[in-house]
């Protein structure tokens, strides 16, 4: 009896497997630019940065799909320095109407207003700008990676807690440490900090030799603060800075103290498991990009199982709903802030040894979700594309 | 002193001597509680990152799995010593021992399989595929039927003991934890961490029949996290850990409503009865301890210091 049962229960979920079979087809763009040159040879950019975890998340999405007859390929286009990003974009977008990039920010917003691209569905997962979330958002762009300014506001929370409030800030003169300088000044604005001076790092000697010599000096006319924090997003010069301050100072920010939306020191929360599943595959540590990637994967397949659908109008309005969260192994569930596309996570404050603390920090409230105390909150958001949508 | 006459008169002259069996992830041991002192009376090395515990039925042997040494080890509860390891899949986390006292089904969370061990020949019967990070384990009170939960999945994978095959998968909020069989097996029921809720299904049919939802004042919902779970052996309540809000959730079983929020260590995990069933002690994660709470009067009565990460709970009569 109970045989026969069970088998007519297995026919009927055999059955609707059938009837809905609902295939999602994902297109993974990587646009090359060129990597800047920074004083230490040490670290090495990983070919596959960000395209591991994408890779990741559509085995954990295809995992799920087989019990459920749901079914997720995905084609990764790589983009050369020099090559068309467009023409590729465009070729990708003729089979693949969810996109997950790793291109800079005039790229992303070129692909993103392209004919083709309406009514796709893009995620960012590489680019921390603050336009994107602002001026410049897209509402078939959704960004995967955390914003500059994510990460500055779980810093600042951090010195605000530790009562650290007067800073002194050394930027390097890349866009990019430009753009993350910007982020900490208009956060130490937001969370009541103190700038007590801010410099340019000038040097173009050799620092692996000189930084003993050099840096105490550099460091000596600053006013008096409790936290020297550093803006070099390429790392080049913020290595050298550490120990080598003229006041014995703690370093935060691109270095030493450092809020990554990921990073290999993770492990609460079931954190060790994903970890582990991406060393096994990649055969390297898991960063930011590799994170931020996954979530985009996994933001999908998560939207496919809860709707059936591979509809990516169905799967974006639902994505954007009250109803979605992901589970994302930091604590929390995550979800996208409708206003901007952004995806709304806690930000470990790492060193290399270990998770020194996770905003969004015990005491900074927020009338919806206390995620929403990093980055961009809809009052102050330039944001109006996702209005009309 | 006090603390200890307390005790000792909440608990009644009569009740069974017995003992909890608290695994303590981080510290790689075993605390052992005495239920009528409610003092730690031993702490037993064990393999790497100790975290589900059953014992045999007849409480001769205790099976742990360590983790992070790939096994399950079966230990002689009375000596402590570790008899032999069972072969058990890659990352041993939860499982749970058959009614016939042989089959062991253990989640292997790093390789989304079910593994069947054989407890007697110690060879594995069958290796079944199951979603991404299995965990929670559950087996009906007949034996025919154990479910497996996997996290990443968000699934209850539901395993015919026959034919050792998966013949449902039933859809839960994110990130399920733990799965037992409720009311005579009439009905499973899941929690899931991350979604914030509990899933009743009916057995029969598998179909959601009810959905527990939870709201502390003062505690953000992110916070609210329902892992581990125990229901009273009337099935008229149930007690379920809330992880980082630091409160169990009392549940009228019957309604499914919540009734009482009472608050115990950090990050709470998992739990066990006593004997009788008129003591609940709970394990948690943060702060290192164990909650014990009087099960009539719904209050949190003691805190147990016992090793680092305490994790899985399992009773052990004494007989004394």
């Amino acid at each position: 009896m109970r045989v026969i049962g069970l088998a007519a229960v297995f026919s009927l979920v055999l059955g609707a497997a059938a009837a809905s079979e609902t295939k999602l087809r994902i297109g993974y763009l990587e646009v090359e630019r060129p990597a800047p040159p920074v004083l230490s040879n040490l670290d090495a950019v990983p070919e596959d940065l960000g395209l591991a975890g994408a890779r990741l998340g559509l085995s954990d999405n295809a995992t799920t799909g087989r019990f459920l007859g749901q079914t997720y390929t995905m084609s990764e286009v790589l983009v050369p320095e020099g090559g068309d990003a467009i023409a590729a974009a465009r070729a990708l977008l003729a089979s693949s109407r969810a996109i997950v990039l790793d291109a800079s920010a005039e790229v992303l917003t070129a692909i993103a207003d392209l004919p083709e691209a309406q009514g796709a569905l893009l995620f960012n997962a590489t680019a921390p700008d603050a336009v994107l979330r602002d001026t410049d958002c897209r509402a078939n762009l959704l960004h995967t990676i955390s914003s500059d300014a994510m990460r500055a506001d779980a810093l600042a929370q951090f010195l605000v807690q530790r009562r650290w409030t007067d800073v002194a800030l050394i930027k390097g003169g890349h866009p990019r440490d430009l753009a993350f300088a910007a982020a900490l000044r208009a956060s130490a604005g937001k969370f009541r900090l103190k700038l007590v001076g801010e410099k340019t790092w000038v040097f173009d000697a050799d620092m692996r030799r000189n930084a003993s010599a050099e840096v105490p000096l550099f460091t000596q006319d600053f006013r008096d603060h409790d936290v020297l924090l550093i803006a070099d997003e390429i790392g080049d010069f913020g290595r050298y800075v550490v120990y080598n301050t003229w006041l014995p100072r703690p370093v935060a920010g691109s270095e030493e103290l450092v809020p990554q939306a990921w990073a290999p020191v993770v492990e609460q929360w079931g954190a060790a498991q994903l970890q582990s599943r991406f060393e096994d595959q990649a055969g390297r540590e898991m960063a930011p990009e590799d994170y931020a990637a996954w979530a985009a994967l996994r933001a999908l397949g998560e939207a496919v199982t809860r709707t059936g659908s591979d509809d990516v109008a169905v799967l974006r309005a639902y994505m954007l709903s009250g109803d979605f969260e992901l589970a994302g192994f930091k604590g929390r569930p995550l979800s996208f802030r409708p206003w901007n596309g952004q995806l709304r996570q806690p930000i470990p404050i790492v060193t290399d040894r270990a998770v020194v603390a996770t905003a969004p920090l015990e005491g900074f409230f927020h009338q919806g979700n206390e995620l929403d105390t990093l980055g961009r909150d809809a009052p102050e958001s330039a944001c109006r594309a996702f209005e009309e949508h | 002193m006090l603390r200890l006459t307390f005790a000792l008169a909440l608990l009644g002259a009569p009740a069974a001597a017995g003992e909890i069996w608290v695994t303590n992830e981080k510290d790689d041991t075993i605390s052992v509680i005495d239920t009528a002192t409610l003092e730690v009376t031993r702490t037993i090395p064990t393999g790497e990152r100790p975290r589900g515990i059953t014992f045999s039925h007849d409480y001769s042997r205790v099976y742990i799995c360590a983790s992070d040494s790939d096994a399950v080890q079966v230990m002689d509860p009375v000596s402590g010593e570790i008899l032999h390891d069972l072969p058990s899949g890659e990352d041993p986390e939860q499982f749970v021992l058959h009614p016939d006292n042989r089959r062991l089904y253990i989640a292997n969370e790093d390789d989304a399989i079910t593994t069947v061990v054989d407890t007697e020949t110690r060879r594995v019967i069958e290796q079944i595929d199951v979603g991404i990070e299995p965990e929670g384990m559950a087996v009906s009170p007949d034996g025919k039927i154990v479910v497996t939960t996997s996290e990443t999945t968000n699934m209850a994978h539901w395993i015919d003991t026959e034919s050792e095959a998966i013949f449902a998968n039933t859809l839960v909020d994110s990130r399920p934890r733990h799965a037992e069989f409720v009311k005579d097996g009439a009905e499973l029921w899941v929690s899931a961490e991350i979604g914030g809720t509990v899933t009743v299904f009916d057995t029969a049919t598998q179909a959601e029949k009810a959905k527990l939802h939870f709201a502390i004042k003062g505690v953000h919902e992110d916070r609210i996290q329902p892992v581990g779970f125990e229901l009273t052996p009337d099935g008229k309540t149930a007690f379920i850990a809330l992880g980082p809000a630091n409160h169990v959730a009392v549940v009228n079983a019957e309604t499914y409503e919540v009734e009482e929020y009472l608050l115990v260590g950090r990050r709470v995990w998992h739990m066990a009865f006593d004997g009788d069933h008129s003591t609940l002690f709970t394990t948690n994660g943060i702060s290192g301890d164990v909650t014990v709470i009087d099960v009539a009067k719904r209050k949190p009565v003691k805190t147990i210091k016992v090793g680092r990460f305490p994790w899985g709970a399992a009773y052990r009569p004494t007989g004394g």
